[in-house]
């Protein structure tokens, strides 16, 4: 019986995506150790806790508010690699696709004072057309969609650094502040801010990127379009031969994971949480975060929600780490080995079953041998 | 006493969900013989000989070699004790030469460097020996089937084993080839090298065997000294009844053109020249139309040519009155085309799908399957694969949600066939439909082509067996070098001339 759930393909992903986490937690604390060995399990207490930090309970649902804000867009950017990854396409070009619609977004709310329905819409649409472009690169001219990705990520970059330089403070690098340059295009918080203790970030941002992962899972097992995706995906020579424009699908769905990105993009800086640097040397880490995401998630949009969180969490907690005692990398830096280690959940699931092979073929040895005894036994008397 | 068994197989049982797929089956190989297995599609052939080469590990039962008990935990070990095989599916990589390929897991190096200069001679010698001919230099994507199996062989020998398995190493090859690789199995069985041999053509079977071990439905039935049994008693102690070896039809009624090809000219991958040259041809209703030919001679480029798989360097295609010249892949077979492809695994199926997500493959986006809001209507497509599945008796372990992956290779293509002739198209286009299939399946497939003519159908059957040829077809095309060389009347010529034709020795102007 309790082989049985051991061999169930949704526990082994659970169960692999936890492995993951407390090697990730121990190899993070490791580390910790070299540098200085007295922090060392306060440091990783901390990542752990993120908003607990704080002893006062409306402080910490504020917190949690915080860590829920860029939940939202990570797991955009997550759905977003698995949409493509279903249909056998890499998408590292997310990160550049959530660059373009930072880009959309913000000039869109303060240069054209466009409202947040607008704003998004626009940076959506800005995604999916710059997901077109690996497409057809890779559809008509064979180019492979992750070295295209990368080099369309450095392009969005400084496009971004670029176009966005129109719209920032005289004084500093970073754009305008939302909510005195465009208040019109700031997401409605639906009251969630009175949950949040004054919160006001936490916006619809959240339930619609929930209802985005919903929709995923849904078109991918329950549509005829999901299962014309799949197949390309699975087998694109039996695609095509089944007649399905295995190139117009390559397109389409490089397009959807475009604008997924974006769309994550807006959700973030529609909220006013943060500014964009317009002296950035790297496109945002939530699209790279999203590939992590989306495995450790088991590639499962539902199973992405929750590991979207997780890795926000630990990213969150890693700002508490005392800075007194490591420099202020080392939050990036250990949640960076969690988020690495969050990628080995296939190769945790393929060492399970390796493990139950053998344990199943010792049983039966097992068995096979008392059968023996048995009968030699029936037979001496 | 000596012991006479090179491998002993005893009493082993292998379970999979939802099926025993042996069930306590013993078989011995005797040192230097070739020893046949023989069963239907989805018998446990193929899954005991992975028993014996590693890839599975049986629950029950134990393997001896040379007298000794041993275990065998993976293909290493397997490869350790002499132990080789072709698989049924080729396990070669692709984009690697056939060199890599065989010397791939065991090259041989000077400090960590590639010593290939030592390996191709080792290649080139034992293919002289044994007479498999490959370039080491090509590329397996570019090879024709026949040749990537030679390059198998050439693996197994390659690594010195002893005890060869060979997983249906016929079904894919052209009745010469074939009839040099069992002359190659026997000069290795001289040589003392013992031999596991899986087909299902009975008269292969008779011709090389020296024994005969037969399976049903996981069990064990018994094992023939093969001289003293007749075709018609091993296929009845593997099916379970009388099987009608051939072909019953009536004479064929030809109507209007269903299908006409002219000037048809398709370029080759392998080299520079066109696969297939001009050809002009035609199909009507009421008849089976049969391209006949020695692998190679441009057969796959002319299928993948009028499917659409491959593009047309020029020519012109007309479907039932309508010019499909430059038609997509899906105006074809909404225009009535059904294809059966040669490669089941490549074109035919979504190994990952489950079985009855294979069945919808060319038409999930009928009404029938799909709703007007576009979601997949799961009720009518189980029950439209449970359909095929009892009409074309397609066996796997969990019905209709088996992954295509885990059905046996007979099975497999059971459902391709099921599926592309229950389309009811106007033109069936049958490459190779019966490979790796037992007797009494090829009975049924043979059937329902021959029902699909008499219903008005015009079937283009692409075989490279010419037993089929000369049973199925009622006008024989020769395709030799690219272009057609011969129509012949499978009433009034025979095998030699057919054979003649196919060799090239000889030669008509055809007129299509
Ligand atoms: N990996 C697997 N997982 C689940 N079921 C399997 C697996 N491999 C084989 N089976 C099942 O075991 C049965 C025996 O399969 P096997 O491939 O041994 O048949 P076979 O005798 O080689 O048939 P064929 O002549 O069609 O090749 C089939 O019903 C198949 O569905
Ligand atoms: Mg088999």
């Amino acid at each position: 019986m309790s082989k049985k759930i051991l061999r169930n393909e949704a526990f082994q992903s659970l169960f692999a995506s936890f492995i993951c986490i407390i090697l990730g937690v121990l190899i993070g604390y490791i580390v910790l150790l070299f540098i200085n060995p007295t922090g060392a399990g306060e440091a990783i207490m901390e990542v752990l806790k993120n908003f607990f930090h704080y002893s006062k309970a409306n402080l910490q649902i504020k917190n949690f508010g915080n860590t829920l804000v860029k939940t939202a867009p990570l797991l955009m950017c997550a759905l977003s690699i698995l949409f493509s990854y279903k249909v056998g396409l890499f998408n590292i070009g997310a990160a550049g696709q959530y660059c373009v619609g930072i880009c959309a977004s913000i000039f869109c709310a303060i240069q054209f004072g466009l409202g947040w329905l607008p704003c998004m819409i626009i940076a959506a649409v800005c995604g999916a057309a710059y997901g077109a472009v690996v497409g057809l690169l890779k559809s008509y001219c064979n180019v492979n969609e992750v070295i295209s990705g990368i080099m369309l990520n450095w392009i969005a970059l400084y496009t971004t650094n670029m176009i966005l330089n129109n719209v920032k403070e005289t004084t500093s690098p970073y754009t305008f502040h939302l909510n005195t340059h465009g208040e019109q295009a700031m997401l409605p918080g639906l009251g969630m801010d009175k949950i949040f203790a004054g919160n006001t970030y936490v916006t619809i941002a959240l339930p619609l990127a929930v209802l985005t992962a919903v929709a995923i899972h849904i078109i991918l097992e329950k549509t005829k379009f999901g299962y014309e995706l799949k197949a390309t995906g699975f087998n694109k020579n039996a695609a095509k031969y089944a007649g399905m424009a295995e190139k117009r699908n390559i397109i389409v769905t490089l397009m959807i994971s475009g604008a997924i990105a974006a769309l994550g993009a807006s959700f973030m800086y529609l909220t006013d949480y943060e500014q964009w640097s317009c002296t950035s040397s790297a496109v945002p880490a939530m699209g790279f975060n999203g590939i992590a995401a989306a495995f450790l998630g088991g590639l499962n949009p539902i199973g992405t929600i929750f590991s979207s969180y997780f890795i926000q969490h630990i990213t969150n907690g890693g700002a508490y780490v005392d800075k007194t005692m490591y420099c202020s990398q080392i939050s990036d830096l250990i949640s960076a080995i969690i988020i690495y280690l969050c990628g080995f959940v296939f190769f945790i699931k393929y060492t399970m079953n390796q493990i139950l092979d053998k344990q199943e073929e010792k049983a039966a040895l097992k068995e096979k041998a008392a059968a023996e005894a048995n009968t030699q036994e029936g037979g001496d008397k | 006493m000596e012991n006479q068994y090179a491998i002993e197989m005893l009493h082993i049982t292998k379970k999979f969900p939802g099926i025993i797929a042996n069930d306590d089956v013993t078989i011995q190989l005797k040192k230097g013989e070739i020893h046949a297995l023989l069963g239907e599609n989805g018998a446990g052939k193929s899954t005991l000989m992975s028993v014996l080469f590693g890839l599975y590990q049986a629950e029950e039962g134990i393997i001896k070699k040379d007298g000794k008990e041993v275990k065998i935990n993976n293909p290493n070990d397997a490869n350790a004790l002499g132990i080789g095989m072709v698989h049924q599916h080729f396990k070669l990589v692709e984009c690697f030469t056939v060199l890599d390929n065989i010397i791939m897991g065991v090259e041989p190096n000077k400090f960590g460097f590639l010593q290939k200069d030592e390996a191709r001679k080792k290649v080139v010698e034992l293919s002289d020996k044994y007479g498999l001919h490959v370039d080491p230099d090509a590329y397996i994507e570019d090879i024709t089937v026949g040749m990537q199996q030679r390059t198998e062989i050439l693996k197994m020998l390659y690594r010195e084993n002893e005890i060869l398995i060979f997983d249906e190493p016929t079904a894919v090859l052209t009745p010469q080839e074939i009839d040099e690789l069992m002359q190659i199995m026997k000069n290795l069985a001289k040589e003392g090298k013992s031999i596991l041999f899986i087909s299902h053509k009975l008269n292969e079977i008779k011709a090389v065997a020296d024994r005969c071990s037969v399976l049903r439905k996981g069990k064990y039935i018994g094992t023939v000294d093969t001289k003293d049994a007749t075709i018609e008693e091993l296929s009845a102690m593997m099916v379970g009844h009388n099987v009608n070896l051939h072909v019953q039809k009536d004479e064929s009624v030809p109507g209007d053109v269903v299908l006409d090809i002219e000037n048809m000219t398709v370029a080759s991958k392998m080299h520079k020249n066109n696969a297939v040259k001009n050809v002009s041809l035609k199909v009507h209703r009421g008849e089976i139309v049969c391209i006949a030919g020695i692998d190679g001679n441009g057969q796959t480029e002319f299928v993948h040519g009028l499917t659409g798989l491959e593009p047309l360097v020029s020519g012109k295609v007309t479907l039932c009155g309508e010019d499909i010249t430059k038609a997509a892949i899906r105006r074809k077979i909404l225009g009535g085309m059904s294809h059966i492809p040669e490669d089941r695994h490549k074109h035919g199926l979504v190994l990952d799908y489950s079985l009855e997500d294979n069945c919808i493959l060319m038409n999930y986006f009928d009404p029938e399957f799909t709703d007007k809001f576009g979601f997949l209507r799961r009720d009518n497509i189980r029950k439209y694969s449970e359909k095929l599945i009892e009409q074309y008796d397609v066996r796997s372990g969990q019905g209709p949600i088996t992954i295509a992956r885990s059905m046996s290779g007979g099975n497999q293509q059971k459902a391709i066939v099921a599926r592309e002739i229950d389309r009811n198209p106007e033109l069936l286009i049958a490459v190779q439909p019966t490979r790796g299939l037992d007797v009494g399946a090829i009975e049924y497939i043979h059937k329902q082509i021959v029902a699909q003519r008499d219903a008005g159908k015009g079937v283009l059957l692409v075989s490279l067996e010419l037993e089929e040829v000369m049973d199925v077809s009622d006008r024989i095309l020769v395709m030799y070098e690219g272009e057609i060389v011969g129509e012949l009347d499978p009433k009034t010529t025979t095998e030699d001339e057919l054979g003649l034709y196919m060799a090239g020795a000889k030669r008509d102007e055809v007129k299509a």
